[in-house]
């Protein structure tokens, strides 16, 4: 297979196997957690569920205390900077929102290359030190196994590729790009097997925490 | 006798929901719970990482009720729920966890973690991986009324004593009082002066209430060890009695659990709302303070700070309550370094004092309540759970420091104008 | 037809001056040509000697499957350029649109060239070779395939003008009717210059032709073979264009304001990232414009299966397929899925709550 050959499979077949599995996938996981319900609470309400559940979603989104960031100022930190890193590659940059709109039908302004590509590389060192981190941490060295870091490595490649493939370094260029392309199929058929739902259930976790808690009074 | 690990699965199975659902699907193994937990900073042990506490309901939801988990049982690949998992998880479950409810609130992802070691409790414990002293509380409970064995003979001791100090009449079932009155044992032994603080301030405040002689006690050890039926069991005790009393409003004394159960879980485990309301005696001062029934005439001088008991603040909701009262009379408080719905727990909850093989990391994790305390240089601390006072009491004295510890509700009494 | 033996040993020195071109005027083009292949100014003197000593070598191009596009790159011949004069002075010595020759002499000419410069001469191939029926393409009734291996035997170069030569170009793409092939995929055993490009841009071709007179040797290609001198940079990298790609000001459309602006054709299909040529600099027409000042982006036409890079007015990195239509499809069977599954979570629950036995004490110990 040549490399244009390649490169016209991730963007063909493989870009639509990698759609059927993620889209399926995530379907049914959402579903299989929805469907199992929860029982109506029966006790006299302090507060109302809908609120405090979204209020809850923004909140945990927020910084958290002084003391628990004290506690945990690197996971915090490291958690914002490649977050926050992932989403202006993702979804502010020229190329992606183009193919976004492609596929969702409209797109929205995107910023400079420049600031993209910086941005890439300190979310792509970040990622670094929060892999040495749960190897050398012993929580996360003892919470992890293998799943965590194929997740690392699978969030890690496309940034890693797609910067090559856009400054071309090392090889063609269609190559390059049919690389990038095909990382980020990875990512998506693994995504509804692997703990990358949580950008999705989080939603839900989020408002059942803030829903229980506000039940009963307490801003969660 | 009839404990088994099959009854134990099933029961996990039984827990799952799609709470439960959802908290596993978000967890990215961050571990921030870890350093929100006092079992863990206080320890050092990974393994008292708050999420992990969970593994065997975990274990269930994946292999139970996800369709890849399915797939990966059928082919002998997912993790199982056996006998060494329950046993070795039998130390993180309940003598590492007060169910305190600090996890819960750090979690970036928002999984309410106390919840589901709540729920991996119902597992655990019909497998008989529950603590000797909690089952012995728990069997006493059921059969004698409470997990101390404290009968109906001793409380009618106890308020033989304090009418013939203080001529007040206790009322005991009064049909038509406004509010019912629950105990915990350990009030009725151990701090019998917050039954006479009570009935001095209602006395004060003109209102009527009363004690019931067939359901009296407050703590409900089906809670702590986790068994949703016996916590309905014994709920059920003091809902018939209370209906039998045609009272409006059950309070619930000093005593953190105890909150939890009536109030918030109470109508969900007999599976019907309640026809009366449930409030905190903290709730119903609050609601004298509001109405002006309440004149205070006395000050307290010496610097105060208030612990806010787990299961009455941060999982129940009563944090402003406290502190309302507290201003009364107080010339000099100031707040712990995390305080209302983020400060620390004593240690002591969820089972964990019943508990005599926890006795060790029970006083090892006061560290954190002490280290609360030295940055202030308080001179006395206020609480509003006996279980707390206690333990507050052990730890302070394990760790040599002098102050009291002291009732909100005895010092209101105190500080009551005298007529 | 006479051989003109007094033409062919003339030197292109010689030959330059016959037409009435000044030193002066050779010397420039040998600084053009210079600068344009990035060797140093120190290497000039070496080109015009080496220009000027030429003896017109041999020259024997094969047109096989082609438009002749590539020729007419070449031979803009309006104008009296340095360039079609240097054609003046290589033997050019079989090429079917140039030469007055036809039928049996045209071919006695071909097989004369070789037979005379066996080892020395240089062959020129424009257009693909089919290999899926040689009846597809002949010339006086020989396959390409044949005359292709067959000249090449004798040959001390081959160079490969245009993208079909190169890479195959048109032909070969879906679903290649003809099984059309380079001439790489044929020979094995000699050198090979790719000049890609649908067409050549002219001075590439000449360029190239001049650094094999002036060293005798293949200058420095690239992993496709061609010449890094001309294919060393992409056309993004040198597009004019470029400033309004980092900024995020992309054309729409044809005719839209960003357009008119002059804006970046990524969106239009531009193939400019991962293509490499000489457009962006040297340009077409004598340095007048190319396809993007045009207003056309790039279409990639020097790289291998630019036909097949799914869509010239698609970029590069889009997805070929429907993809929402694919997703949309698929959630519809997923919500099915989802229901069903979440039908089996719900009926296991309730089968255990049905069986739930009430706990008592007794159930707390073993």
């Amino acid at each position: 297979m040549n490399e244009i050959e390649f490169l016209s499979w991730v963007r063909g077949p493989g870009f639509q196997i990698a759609t059927i599995i993620f889209v399926a996938g995530l379907i049914i996981r959402l579903g299989e957690t929805l469907l199992l319900g929860r029982k109506t609470n029966l006790a006299e309400a302090k507060g109302s569920e809908m609120s405090s559940g979204l209020r809850t979603i923004a909140s945990r989104m927020l910084p958290p205390d002084m003391e628990t960031f004290k506690r945990s100022t690197f996971t915090v930190t490291a958690g914002y900077i490649f977050h926050i890193g992932l989403f202006v590659t993702i979804f502010l940059f020229a190329p992606h929102i183009l193919l976004l709109k492609d596929i969702i039908g409209f797109g929205w302004p995107s910023i400079p290359t420049q600031i993209v590509d910086a941005i890439a590389i300190v979310s792509i060192i970040t990622l670094l030190a929060i892999l040495a981190h749960r190897i050398t941490d012993k929580v996360l060295r003892y919470l992890s196994g293998p799943q965590d870091y194929i997740v690392w490595l699978v969030t890690i490649t496309p940034l890693v590729t797609g910067y090559m493939a856009f400054h071309r370094l090392g090889g063609s260029p269609v190559t390059l790009l049919a690389l990038h392309i095909l990382s980020v199929e990875v990512l998506m058929v693994l995504f509804p097997f692997t703990k990358l739902m949580h950008t999705f259930t989080l939603f839900l976790a989020r408002w059942y925490n803030g829903a229980i808690s506000g039940y009963r009074g307490v801003e969660s | 006798m009839s404990a088994s690990l099959k009854k134990g699965i099933s029961a996990l199975k039984e827990q799952v929901d799609s709470t439960v659902a959802s908290f596993f699907s978000s967890c990215v193994h961050c571990g921030m719970c870890a350093e929100a937990c006092l079992f863990y900073t206080e320890t050092g042990d990974p393994e008292r990482t708050p999420i992990n506490k969970t593994e065997p309901l975990r274990r269930i939801w994946f292999s139970e009720y996800t369709l890849v988990g399915r797939l990966l049982k059928m082919l002998g690949l997912a993790k199982a729920v056996d006998e060494q998992l329950l046993s070795d998880w039998e130390t993180l479950v309940y003598d590492s966890c007060t169910l305190c409810g600090r996890c819960s609130m750090v979690c970036p992802v928002g999984i309410d973690i106390t919840d589901m070691i709540r729920k991996t409790r119902e597992g655990m414990a019909v497998a008989g991986h529950a603590p000797n002293g909690l089952i012995g509380a728990t069997q006493r409970a059921v059969t004698i009324g409470s997990p101390m064995g404290v009968k109906l003979p001793a409380l009618q001791a106890q308020i033989g004593h304090i009418e013939k100090d203080t001529g007040m009449t206790i009322p005991l079932d009064v049909e038509g009082a406004e509010y019912m009155l629950l105990l915990s044992s350990m009030e009725i032994m151990n701090f019998p002066e917050f039954i006479e603080a009570v009935a001095k301030i209602f006395k004060h405040a003109g209102v009527s209430w009363t004690i019931s002689s067939e359901a009296f006690e407050a703590t409900n050890s089906g809670i702590q060890i986790g068994v949703s039926d016996i916590a309905a069991e014994l709920v059920q005790r003091t809902v018939d009695a209370a209906e039998k009393l045609k009272v409006k409003t059950v309070i619930s004394p000093e005593c953190g659990h105890a909150y939890m159960a009536i109030r918030w879980d109470g109508p969900n485990l007999i599976g019907k709302p309640f026809n009366f309301k449930v409030r905190h005696i903290l709730e119903v001062l609050d609601e004298f303070r509001k109405d002006g029934r309440l004149k205070l005439s006395g000050k307290e001088v010496q610097k105060l700070t208030y612990h806010d008991p787990c299961q009455i603040a941060r999982r129940g909701g009563v944090i402003e309550e406290p502190r309302n009262l507290i201003n009364m009379f107080a010339d000099d408080f100031v707040e712990m370094p995390d305080t209302g719905k983020m400060n620390w727990c004593c240690g002591a909850g969820g089972g964990v004092s019943s508990n005599e093989r926890a006795d060790e990391i029970r006083l090892q994790v006061f560290q954190r309540k002490k280290d609360q305390l030295d940055a202030i240089h308080v001179d006395g601390i206020i609480s509003a759970c006996s279980n707390c006072r206690i333990h507050l009491e052990d730890g302070l004295e394990e760790y040599h420091m002098d102050m009291p510890v002291l009732s909100l509700t005895e010092t209101i009494a105190e500080q009551l104008e005298e007529n | 037809m006479t051989k003109d033996l007094s033409r062919k040993d003339r030197t292109l020195g010689e030959a330059l001056r016959n037409q009435g071109i000044s030193r002066r005027s050779f010397l420039k083009f040998c600084a053009a040509t210079a600068s344009m292949m990035a060797l140093p100014p120190s290497m000039i003197p070496a080109i015009a000697h080496a220009l000027e000593k030429a003896r017109r070598p041999s020259v024997i191009w094969l047109s096989f499957q082609e438009c002749t596009g590539c020729t007419e790159s070449l031979t803009r011949a309006h104008t009296a350029t340095i360039e079609s004069l240097i054609f003046d002075s290589i033997s050019l010595d079989y090429h079917h649109t140039l030469q007055a020759a036809a039928g049996h002499a045209a071919e006695a000419a071909r097989e004369a060239a070789m037979e005379e410069n066996d080892g020395k001469y240089l062959l020129v191939v424009d257009g693909s070779i089919p290999l899926g029926n040689p009846g597809y393409s002949t010339i006086a009734g020989i396959s390409n395939l044949d005359m292709l291996t067959d000249t090449a035997r004798g040959a001390a170069a081959i160079i490969s003008v245009g993208t079909c030569a190169a890479f195959g170009g048109i032909p070969n793409a879906k679903p290649n009717p003809t099984g059309a092939v380079s001439v790489s995929d044929i020979i094995k055993d000699k050198p090979i210059i790719n000049v890609p490009g649908c067409p050549p841009i002219p001075v590439v071709i000449t360029g190239v032709l001049t650094h094999y007179l002036t060293f005798g040797t293949i200058p420095e290609l690239d992993h496709l073979a061609r010449p890094k001198a001309f294919y060393g940079q992409s056309i993004h990298d040198r597009c004019y264009r470029r400033p309004f790609y980092d900024k995020g000001l992309f054309a729409e459309t044809f005719d839209d304001e960003g357009a008119r602006l002059g804006w970046c054709l990524y969106k239009l299909g531009c193939k400019g990232p991962s293509t490499y040529n000489a457009c962006a600099t040297t340009k077409w027409n004598d340095g007048i414009s190319f396809p993007i000042e045009a207003g056309h982006p790039c279409i990639g036409c020097s790289e291998p299966h630019f036909w097949d890079g799914g869509g010239f007015y698609k970029a590069l990195s889009m997805p070929t397929e429907n993809i929402s239509k694919t997703a949309v499809y698929t959630a519809a069977g997923a919500v099915a899925g989802a229901a069903a599954v979440g039908v089996m979570n719900r009926a296991k629950k309730n089968k255990i709550s049905e069986s739930h036995e009430k706990v008592s004490i007794d159930d707390l110990t073993r």
